[in-house]
């Protein structure tokens, strides 16, 4: 992002990124309230996704992804996190992660259990 | 987007969108007030609403999803009041406390034994699924076709359940509005209130700040539940760094014991302090191959796909699926993992493990690294079983590791899920992602509670403890609804009998000044420079070795720090005033800690303790040294480990139950 050169910003605290908001957010701020935590704040423009302040104040509970009622909401795990949950497919020996690129398709079988 | 993100975009700094209330004051009155509402909290403010009480909870977080149990759970211990259970609460009750020689809470496992089946079946009818309703595991060895219960760790024993928990906290949030139980949220407690200000006195209220508006509440209760008390950022804290990847939350700073230390109630156990297993300096939690908790039962391989075998707590390995659910013991069972016994577990109640000789077959080359976890090896049932049902539904498992992983393309019918390669000091591998190896021996996570009596009651009239950070010796997620439960009929009862008492204006005017002091001093130290300056202290003077010399050293060192550095904190904001007053109260703690450590003049093996000038593990150890704050002073004594079963209770247990646990 070019424009950040004009800005003097102290460095990010431990991880960048905790959530990631898709163009399906709405604004209306469901994953603020819910989160234990409080480490997000309302967008001062209505409507637009929220800005995460506490980043490092995560706990990873996914509460806001699961309290989103778009599915606009992605928990993203640190890289170092991400890097060293490594799962082998038996039968061919490739190895995968979360995060890596050109992943295999998403497998779909919802978690067990009746309710919503 | 983050901050930095929008700062770039917009050139503009984010305001604080709530408006600041510091100057404003709100005064509310109840019968039962509950400090915590997680899910001990939520469970005793139901409690009490249904017992007639009207009730005000206060809350850190938001109690949706707020405290430990709010991201889920998996399976609900100590329900051996079920119809297929072959436990009972006396032999549940006892096992814990042979288990660690004495040094756990016999009176709360066993009310635990009584009540916690029936805690959970009032969960169900809350819309929480706890059976197979829809035959998904039939002929599964895990499950009785009859009420379609489902068991983990002991299948013969069948008194820990698997449960489908994962909305648990969102239900036992909504029966507790639907109630009418006010909750104040985002509202960090700050003191108790008591009788005429006085230390020791019955506890008449409590205040709090909220941590968007910075508005100060005080609230008056004839009772008071405390359901807050979870130790986290005293040894271990480096956020940056663990990226809070552990099972205890930044908001965990056990303020609900420290308000209770401060105002003078006795505390036990507070020495115990085990070397800390889940810090988050290692894995996100359940990320990694792993075959414990959880995960018990999951097949584990080498590189090469030789199988490695799971051993019986005397080292015989086992070979078949069922014998891994089995007690090592005939006639005894395995009381289960993660329930604060950890310095117990005799053969007898322990689960089964990982080969021991494994790491010696790594060396003689047997085995080569990585292992794998893989359930591909496993019955479709058990397979959907560990990462369906218990992985999808354990807390802080749903979205990082179900949702995220499947997105990805985990697929536990095809994939193996790789452990770290591992060191000596990491087997056996069970624990992969949490192990106590991936933490430095000098981070410890503290232990101990109030000291409580057969109404949970604490030793200041009024003040009722619930949960497992309140309570010495008490057990995970499903004994805190039951001991809130519990807890909170005790307290409506009390308010009941006992009228208001108007509390002190000047213990309410000086706990205000001290709570907006960040605000008023132009300070330099922020919260997170003095919470790691804590950290320091703790791990250096009350770590792995601790001698009277160096836990006095600690005590200075603390006082010293909160009397300098602690007196030039700044708060930019509501958020960061209410992190400052938690770690402004962490110093107290952790004194609170240390003069516990110094107190105990041995070693005890039960309470996993050890001083380096007391080095023999010692008999006469074997007692409570209850700890409290008289006049400012420290005070000690000693208390049998049975005082539950003695003068002036009875020394039966169902007797003292019978006696208490109703009116």
């Amino acid at each position: 992002m070019l424009t950040m050169k004009k800005f003097a910003l102290p460095n990010q605290s431990g991880p960048c990124r905790v959530l990631s908001f898709d163009d399906k957010c709405v604004g209306c701020n469901k994953c603020v309230n819910v989160c234990p935590m409080d480490v997000m704040i309302p967008n001062p423009e209505k409507g637009e996704e929220p800005i995460v302040v506490f980043t490092e104040e995560c706990w990873f509970c996914g509460g806001c992804v699961q309290e989103c009622p778009v599915g606009a909401l992605t928990l993203v795990a640190p890289a170092k996190q991400r890097i060293s949950t490594i799962w082998k497919r038996k039968e061919t020996g490739e190895e995968f992660r979360v995060g890596m690129t050109n992943p295999l398709p998403p497998v779909t079988t919802p978690p067990s259990g009746n309710r919503k | 987007m983050n901050w930095h993100e929008y700062v770039a975009q917009t050139g503009q700094v984010p305001k604080w969108p709530y408006e600041l209330g510091y100057d404003k004051e709100t005064v509310i009155s109840c019968d039962v007030l509950v400090v915590g509402g997680g899910v001990a909290g939520c469970r005793a403010a139901i409690a009490a609403r249904q017992g007639g009480a009207s009730v005000v909870v206060m809350d850190r977080g938001f109690s949706k999803r707020s405290g430990e149990g709010g991201a889920g759970v998996d399976h609900w211990h100590g329900a051996v009041t079920n119809p297929c259970s072959k436990v009972t609460p006396r032999m549940y009750s006892e096992a814990a406390m042979d288990t660690t020689d004495g040094f756990t809470n016999g009176l709360a496992r066993y009310i635990i034994g009584k009540e916690g089946y029936d805690t959970l079946l009032e969960v169900e009818k809350m819309g929480v699924q706890i059976r197979d309703e829809d035959d998904e595991f039939k002929g599964s060895i895990f499950r009785d076709d009859e009420t379609k219960l489902m068991f983990a760790y002991d299948i013969e024993n069948k008194h820990c359940l698997r449960i489908y928990g994962y909305d648990i906290k969102p239900c036992v949030d909504r029966e507790m509005r639907r109630l009418g139980a006010k909750v104040l949220d985002r509202t960090c407690v700050t003191s108790l209130l008591t009788e005429g200000g006085r230390q020791g006195a019955r506890v008449i209220g409590a205040t709090g700040v909220n941590d968007r508006t910075g508005e100060f509440v005080v609230v008056k209760a004839k009772a008071v539940v405390i359901s807050a008390g979870r130790t986290n950022r005293l040894w271990g804290f480096a956020p940056e760094l663990t990226e809070s990847q552990s099972m205890c939350n930044l908001n965990q700073t056990a303020l609900g014991n420290t308000i209770g230390w401060r105002a003078g109630a006795e505390f036990i156990g507070m020495e115990m302090s085990g070397r800390a297993v889940l810090s988050g300096l290692g894995y996100a939690p359940y990320s990694t191959g792993n075959n414990n908790n959880t995960y018990q039962g999951a097949p584990t391989v080498d590189r090469n796909g030789k199988d490695v075998y799971y051993a019986n707590a005397y080292g015989k390995l086992l070979y078949d699926e069922a014998d891994i659910f089995k007690a090592s013991d005939e006639g005894s069972f395995i009381i289960g993992h993660g329930i604060g016994l950890d310095n117990g577990y005799k053969p007898q109640y322990r689960i089964t493990t990982t080969d021991p000789e494994l790491w010696k077959k790594v060396m003689a080359g047997e085995y080569q690294q990585p292992f794998y976890n893989d359930m591909t090896k496993l019955p479709a049932t058990s397979r959907r079983m560990i990462f369906g049902l218990m992985l999808a539904h354990e807390g802080k498992c749903r979205v990082p590791i179900y949702k995220n992983f499947t997105q990805w393309g985990f697929d536990p019918d095809k994939d193996m899920l790789q452990y770290p390669v591992q060191d000596y000091s990491r087997f056996p591998i069970d624990t992969s992602w949490c192990g106590p190896e991936n933490t430095p021996a000098n981070w410890r996570g503290g232990g101990g509670g109030y000291l409580v009596d057969w109404r949970l009651q604490t030793s200041l009239p009024g003040l009722f403890a619930a949960g497992c950070g309140p309570i010495f010796g008490h057990g995970c997620h499903g004994e805190s609804h039951t001991s809130g439960r519990y807890s909170g009929r005790q307290a409506a009862l009390y308010a009941g009998q006992n009228d208001a008492v108007e509390p002190d204006a000047e213990q309410i005017r000086r706990e205000r000044e001290r709570c907006y002091a960040p605000i008023r001093t132009n300070g330099d130290v922020g919260w997170k420079e003095l919470n790691y300056a804590i950290a320091k202290i703790m791990q250096d003077y009350c770590g792995d070795y601790k001698t009277e010399h160096t836990l006095d050293m600690g005590i200075r060192r603390m006082n010293d720090l909160f009397e300098t550095e602690g007196q030039r904190m700044y708060a930019s904001n509501p958020h960061e005033l209410v992190r400052v007053i938690e770690s402004l109260s962490l110093c107290e703690l952790g004194i609170a800690y240390m003069e516990a450590a110094k107190a105990r003049r041995g070693s005890v093996k039960g309470l996993g303790f050890f001083r380096n000038d007391y080095p023999e593990y010692d008999e006469a150890q074997k007692k409570h040294i209850p700890i409290s704050l008289k006049d400012g002073k420290v005070h000690t004594r000693d208390l049998s480990l049975y005082y539950h079963l003695e003068a002036p209770y009875s020394s039966d247990l169902e007797e003292n139950y019978q006696r208490y646990s109703q009116a």
